[in-house]
């Protein structure tokens, strides 16, 4: 059964996914500087760095397998596990740290019954923190799936969750 | 005429690739070409259509900024158009969407122009109330307008909000006037006046000098003088050469350079084409951070319609001179704020920084020379070339010339972004423009210049602002990044929050900052949980001028310098730590111990309620208590408790 939309034409869906990256090495070939912009763009595909993408990635664009994962590992916006439907980031930055970003973090982590990093076991939710978000003026500061919610507390945590699926 | 790049007539036949010699302006001023009233009204109606000089129409700003939309204000929008269309409005009073007015706190902001007005906190169920009362009758939405914190009274235009009067708008001015995403309305405000007149008069030399003497330095953080980095880059051997802008803003806590790129965009690329030109780079880069959606979108679409318009690509404005321009998305790391990393970054590696010298203005991007700036440094190019050095000059101080933007934030009462001179005291910013501290507690320090700064006691705020002096007491301007701490902030917690910040963006390249980060972060964290050594002062100094002096770049080096700073002035507060086990300020929760007052307790069971782990046991019979054991510190109970009998200790 395909791990993504529940069907059962597995090969096929990861195969059109692979097509698509491939479309995307292409359309990158020949522009020096373009591996971190292709991993970006298989994140999208994606949502997570699989092993055999790297490798995939590797050999397209004739890199060595280690220099792709060095780079990967490297910066923090990638993630080598699946994420959950919806991707919960919390502001970690000096203005939300100062107004109670902790006490947010800590609300969702009792909320979500996870830690930082981790998702849920329905799927539904992952939790990450993240330097700044930049919206310092509305701190303490997360969004989730790259919308974002200020001037927060801990008592509004449930009521924003219920908002997603 | 569709664009303000159409021609008005038959007689006016020239295009961006065959410009009359003052092309940019000849649209917007113009025509200049040919002397024709008819066309002169032509343009007037046109650039009054988009954007309204005279302000005859009402117009209906928006804002659109990351802090607004967040706030609701897209849906503002849609609003504001059905109502304006249900009332047959639509073709009389004109909706703007703008970037930001960096009074984030106070959003979703709309303005009423010409009139200035200036709502705040405007939710959808207030639009009707807006277009009826305001609109069309002509009088004020008195309960939307904002009230000073401190005199209590409403402000009826922006014009005398104390946020806004003591600031010198000069970069942010267009941000929260123009809608970003149309390139005719950063022209209609003179944009590409500057780049017309470096094309069709000046010779790269002279730019430079007009920089030089406009004193421009860096704003991202070193305050290095522009010109002079134009200037190698320019002499440098090499027939390609590149100029990048760092948009990494890694600094938590500062958010200018997003705002000018998401309310402003045509003002940094219109910086870069003259830099270029000054330095004879045909190649250029913008490096933004990944957390910034918006600010590339727009960033996009800027590069788009410049192109389309003949301000991007080849034979630019017919001077021969080529630039092309493109976007680089970074992946989430520090350490790519600094200059080797970022290109090393661009390059497609890790972004891990190098020796210098070579410097990038011998050997950067692909080992070609390479000028690097911050955002908001390109961002008062125009500005420098439009209206001359002399001008720039009457702003700032003899060393640090021009205005500096801050990103205000903390608990103080105004948040958001500030645009002042150089040389205002820090009092002036804090409790002039950002009107004092939040509720009723006491200013403690202010944090500047983020994880390579320092914290500014009390003492120490009239203190001008500019590049030498805050460097002489142990801080720097940095980004501009101003966190203000209350009596509720902990400095130890604030040294051992920045060292945890700088331990995890170390990219571990060299020793001292891999390691030596570590060791510091061990030793804050144990003085945080009442374990501290007499003798870990002195440990932390002295981990602290190795670090500074035997790491690589500028991460490592200036790592120290929230710790030194904070032992520098709050020593006393470390030392209770140690010596008494207890955090003065409340906030190192491993110190904290939460007890229920019997006497004031009237036993109504809210702080059992509400507790969120469910460590509060009692009843109408039986007095209440916290098991100290399960409890997390979340001052949930405090804050719910009517009759104040919850206390820490
Ligand atoms: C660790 C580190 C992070 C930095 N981050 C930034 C940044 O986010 N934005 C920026 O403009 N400069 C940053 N800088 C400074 C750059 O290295 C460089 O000095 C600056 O981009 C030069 O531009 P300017 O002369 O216009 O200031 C950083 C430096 C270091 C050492
Ligand atoms: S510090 Fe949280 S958004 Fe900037």
């Amino acid at each position: 059964m395909c791990q993504s939309c529940g069907k059962g034409h597995k090969d096929l869906h990861v195969d059109l996914k692979q097509i698509k990256l491939k479309e995307k090495i292409d359309a990158y070939r020949g522009e020096a500087g373009s591996l971190i912009p292709v991993l970006q763009e298989a994140q999208d595909i994606y949502g997570y760095l699989p092993e055999e993408t790297m490798k995939m990635v590797a050999k397209e664009m004739k890199i060595p397998v280690a220099e792709v994962f060095g780079v990967a590992t490297f910066y923090s916006q990638f993630r080598f596990t699946p994420t959950g439907r919806n991707v919960i980031r919390v502001c970690m930055g000096t203005a939300c740290h100062v107004r109670g970003g902790l006490k947010v973090l800590k609300a969702l982590e009792r909320e979500l019954d996870i830690k930082a990093g981790e998702t849920t076991g329905d799927g539904k939710f992952t939790l990450e923190t993240v330097a700044c978000i930049g919206a310092c003026g509305l701190a303490p500061v997360i969004s989730i799936n790259n919308k974002v919610f200020g001037n927060l507390t801990s008592e509004m945590v449930p009521g924003i969750l219920e908002k997603f699926e | 005429m569709q664009t303000l790049a159409y021609p008005c007539c038959e007689k006016c036949n020239h295009t961006a690739s065959t410009p009359c010699r003052d092309y940019i302006k000849c649209r917007v001023e113009g025509p200049l070409c040919h002397d024709d009233p008819d066309c002169k009204q032509k343009r007037q109606d046109f650039l009054a259509k988009m954007y309204d000089p005279e302000g005859l129409t009402k117009q209906i700003l928006i804002c659109t900024g990351t802090g607004c939309v967040s706030s609701g204000s897209q849906r503002l929008i849609e609003l504001v158009r059905e109502e304006l269309v249900k009332r047959n409005l639509d073709e009389t009073v004109r909706v703007r969407s703008t970037g930001c007015h960096g009074f984030c706190e106070q959003g979703p902001i709309v303005i009423i122009e010409p009139d200035k007005t200036f709502y705040t906190k405007v939710k959808p169920s207030d639009i009707t109330e807006i277009i009826e009362t305001d609109i069309v009758g002509g009088n004020k939405v008195d309960r939307l307008l904002y009230r000073d914190p401190v005199s209590g009274e409403s402000a009826v235009t922006y014009e005398t909000v104390n946020f806004y009067a003591k600031q010198n708008r000069i970069i942010l001015n267009n941000c929260g006037q123009i809608n970003p995403e149309r390139i005719s309305q950063y022209m209609a405000k003179k944009g590409y006046q500057a780049l017309e007149k470096v094309l069709q008069t000046m010779k790269p030399e002279e730019v430079i000098e007009e920089v030089k003497k406009a004193g421009l330095r860096g704003r991202g953080g070193a305050g290095f003088p522009t010109w002079l980095k134009w200037n190698l880059c320019r002499k440098a051997q090499g027939d390609k050469k590149y100029v990048i802008c760092n948009a990494d803003e890694g600094d938590p806590g500062a958010f200018m350079d997003r705002s000018v790129l998401e309310g402003d965009p045509h003002a940094v690329i219109e910086g870069m084409l003259i830099g270029a030109y000054a330095i004879g780079a045909d190649e250029g880069y913008v490096y933004c951070r990944a957390e910034y959606p918006l600010a590339i979108e727009r960033l996009k679409i800027a590069i788009s319609q410049a192109e389309k318009n003949g301000l991007l690509g080849k034979n630019i404005l017919n001077s021969g001179f080529n630039f092309h321009l493109k976007i680089k998305a970074g992946a989430g790391a520090f350490v790519c704020g600094e200059e080797t990393a970022l290109i090393a970054s661009i390059e497609g590696k890790r972004g891990m920084p190098k020796v210098r010298p070579p410097y990038p203005a011998e050997k950067g991007l692909w080992g070609k020379p390479t000028n690097i700036n911050n955002v908001e440094t390109w961002a008062n190019v125009p500005h420098i070339l439009r209206n001359g050095a002399d001008w720039y000059c009457q702003f700032g101080t003899p060393k640090s010339k021009g205005t500096k933007i801050f990103a205000l934030t903390g608990k103080v009462n105004n948040t958001g972004l500030v645009e002042v001179p150089m040389g205002i005291s820090l009092r002036e910013i804090i409790f002039d423009i950002g009107g004092g501290i939040k509720g009723n507690h006491t200013f403690k320090a202010v944090q500047i210049g983020g994880p390579s700064g320092g914290c500014i006691p009390e003492e120490l705020l009239d203190l001008p602002v500019d590049f030498d002096s805050l460097s002489e007491v142990g801080a720097m301007i940095g980004s501009g990044g101003l966190v203000i701490l209350d009596d509720t902030t902990c400095m130890v917690d604030i040294a051992r929050f920045f060292l945890t910040f700088t331990q995890k963006e170390s990219c571990g390249k060299c020793t001292p900052c891999r390691e030596g980060t570590k060791r510091m972060l061990e030793i804050l964290t144990r003085i945080t949980k009442g374990e501290g050594k007499p003798e870990d002062l002195e440990n932390l100094e002295t981990l602290a001028g190795v670090i500074k002096k035997t790491s690589l770049c500028g991460l490592g080096q200036t790592s120290p310098n929230p710790v030194l700073a904070t032992l520098r002035y709050f020593r006393e507060e470390y030392e209770i730590h140690i010596r008494e086990k207890r955090c003065p300020a409340h906030a190192c929760t491993a110190l904290l111990q939460y007890h229920i007052d019997n006497e004031k307790c009237k036993r109504c069971g809210v702080c059992a309620k509400n507790c969120p782990v469910g460590c509060i046991f009692g009843d109408k019979n039986n007095p209440y208590e916290i098991d100290s054991q399960n409890c997390i510190q979340c001052h949930t109970c405090i804050d719910k408790c009517k009759f104040k009998a919850i206390t820490v200790s």
